[in-house]
């Protein structure tokens, strides 16, 4: 049975990949039971490493942990994972382009109560930018599992980013799953919505707004932004009147700015993004309350769409 | 303990490898002499007699494996793994350069090389990586890093020693290359790390002071070093920034300098005589 909250549903994935390949180790930074990499701490206790509140040691460990033939995966705060240790990410482990995993938990505004030190908004743009370094943003548990198992073969690093909340399910759960897949979860002919992680159930949601009051909205799920399936957001954009990306990111280097690089090159209709302002986050007393903050609810995803088609 | 034979033959080597990297940066173009030059009896002894290390299958998982966290002395780590025929001999002279082979920092794509460091401060934790998952694997591999007394300044490299010591990777072997200068002038104004055998002890580590240009004590080191158990093992070893080329001695000005043809001539002329006065 999937597990509703994505870090429950990423923690038991990992054990799964640890009974099957002797080669998965898991590192730790002091947050495990943030991160749930404790469930693999508790089943093979001789192939978790707490590393202490070092993140850039640990980094550059899992590095040397893969060089020597095995498949780390890292855990820490998105936050600290992508900034923290930027710079031991791009040398040690992705110049080589090594198998490692980076997982980065409490990702976006999830961790809302913390504030703005630990939210992670630019991770997105960060780890994009970074050669041979893959992107992937689980929309729910259901797929986060599938992302998982494709994670033993992938060759070089991944960085995936995990929300630390409930998730409602929204992906097909029989369907094959591969990294680099772009899904179409709903058809429209007026709007296409793109979105990655929690803005998926969000634009959905949208959707169905949308659809009372005469807008038809498809909505791709965009769960890996690198390597970008460009022949797919090519396909999925065209044909309609208008075009929304909605992320919990910086509006600056994330999704957005992937879909525009995708279709930089072809007539597309007009887009607009949907994201978190270039601000940092602020502390709030629960995650919907500081979603709606920033505008990343299906009301803001509706009004940019019926804005883009003249229809307000 | 290593014989007078055995000892005299890594100290040819290490003029060998001295000789390389002078030829490796030739004439006119940049490239770190001072800090290559003061590893170049450190290198010898572990790449032609300490570490097990088979230059026919380099790739072997039981290799005792050679980092160099202070990445930007490559050129003596090219020179061991020429002299080895790892690295092509032709390839000496495209160092830096768009056609040649041989990258400014360790790059995995050359033959031989264990990690990408130069990013300074990062070859302990992949050390340290590398040790758990060997030792984990059930491989007999140790681990032996090499950092700049100047590198030290970095935080990571502290990080890296408690994890090792955290961990007692006994696989593993620091060597600290003190050659008392950095880019900017000597260690002890640009940033002093005073007391630096008793951090190093205080951190959790087995600490050995040695001459790091004496082979047989540096041999002698590593054996204590790697039948240290239950603990890790630093060598901090005293060196001469530049050694073996005179005008090149215990300065900063070749920590990464050009060499003009006289220079040249002179550098190569000094490292050949010391090899001659050890036939």
């Amino acid at each position: 049975m999937t597990a509703v909250n994505l870090r429950t549903a990423y923690g038991e994935a990992l054990v799964r990949l640890g009974r099957k390949d002797w080669r998965v180790m898991a590192l730790e930074a002091d947050l495990g039971k943030s991160t749930q990499s404790v469930m693999f701490q508790a089943e093979f206790p001789d192939r978790y490493f707490q590393m202490g509140i070092a993140e850039q040691d640990m980094t550059s460990t899992a590095a040397g942990m893969a060089l020597a033939g095995m498949i780390p995966f890292v855990h820490t705060f998105a936050i600290f994972a992508t900034g923290r240790a930027y710079d031991q990410l791009r040398n040690s482990i992705c110049v080589p382009n090594l198998n490692v995993r980076i997982c980065g938990s409490s990702a976006g505004l999830s961790d809302f109560g913390d504030g703005k030190t630990h939210q992670s908004i630019e991770d997105v743009a960060l780890m994009r930018a970074i050669p041979h370094m893959s992107v992937v943003c689980p929309a729910d548990s259901i797929e986060c599992e599938k992302m998982m198992e494709c994670l033993l073969d992938w060759e070089g690093p991944v960085y995936i980013r995990i929300n630390r909340n409930d998730l409602p399910f929204v992906t097909p759960p029989d369907e094959p799953y591969h990294i680099g897949k772009v899904t179409q979860l709903r058809d429209g002919r007026h709007v296409a919505i793109f979105a990655a992680g929690v803005m998926v159930s969000i634009a959905l949601e949208a959707a169905k707004t949308l659809e009372a009051e005469g807008i038809s909205a498809r909505v791709v799920n965009v769960s890996t932004i690198k390597p970008l399936d460009r022949d797919a957001i090519v396909r999925y954009a065209a044909g309609v009147e208008a075009i929304v990306t909605a992320e919990e990111h910086s509006l600056i280097g994330g999704l957005g700015s992937a879909v525009m690089e995708a279709l930089r090159s072809v007539a597309h209709a007009p887009v607009e993004f949907v994201g978190v302002p270039d601000t940092f986050g602020v502390s709030a007393e629960g995650y919907d309350g500081l979603m709606a903050r920033y505008g990343l609810t299906p009301a803001t995803v509706v009004k940019t769409a019926k804005a883009l088609l003249k229809r307000t | 303990m290593a014989t007078p034979e055995e000892i005299r033959r890594i100290e040819r080597i290490a003029c060998d490898l001295r000789t390389d990297v002078i030829t490796m940066i030739g004439v006119g173009k940049v490239g770190h002499i001072g800090g290559s030059c003061s590893l170049a009896e450190i290198a010898a002894a572990l790449y032609f007699s300490k570490m097990r290390f088979d230059p026919k299958n380099y790739t072997d998982r039981d290799r005792d494996r050679f980092l160099l966290s202070k990445g930007h002395t490559v050129p003596i780590q090219y020179a061991a793994l020429i002299e080895l025929g790892i690295i092509p001999r032709e390839d000496i002279g495209g160092l830096k350069t768009l056609k040649g082979k041989l990258q400014g920092h360790p790059d995995m794509k050359t033959p031989g090389m264990e990690a990408v460091t130069g990013s300074l401060g990062q070859g302990l934790s992949i050390g340290v990586g590398m040790a758990l998952a060997l030792r984990y694997a059930k491989s007999p591999s140790h681990v032996y890093v090499v950092m700049g007394d100047g590198e030290i300044a970095e935080g990571q490299i502290w990080e890296a020693a408690m994890a090792a010591a955290r961990y007692k990777l006994d696989s593993l072997t620091g060597i600290v290359d003190r050659n008392r200068f950095q880019a900017t002038g000597a260690t002890k104004d640009v940033f002093d790390i005073p007391n630096l055998e008793d951090k190093w002890r205080s951190f959790g580590w087995n600490v050995i002071s040695v001459d790091g240009h004496d082979v047989g004590a540096v041999l002698d080191a590593l054996d204590a070093a790697t039948t240290t158990k239950g603990i890790p093992t630093v060598l901090i070893a005293e060196t001469v920034k530049g050694k073996g080329i005179s005008f090149a001695e215990n300065t900063s000005a070749f920590h990464n300098a050009s060499l003009t043809q006289a220079q040249y001539d002179q550098a190569l002329a000094e490292i050949a005589e010391a090899k001659r006065k050890l036939q």
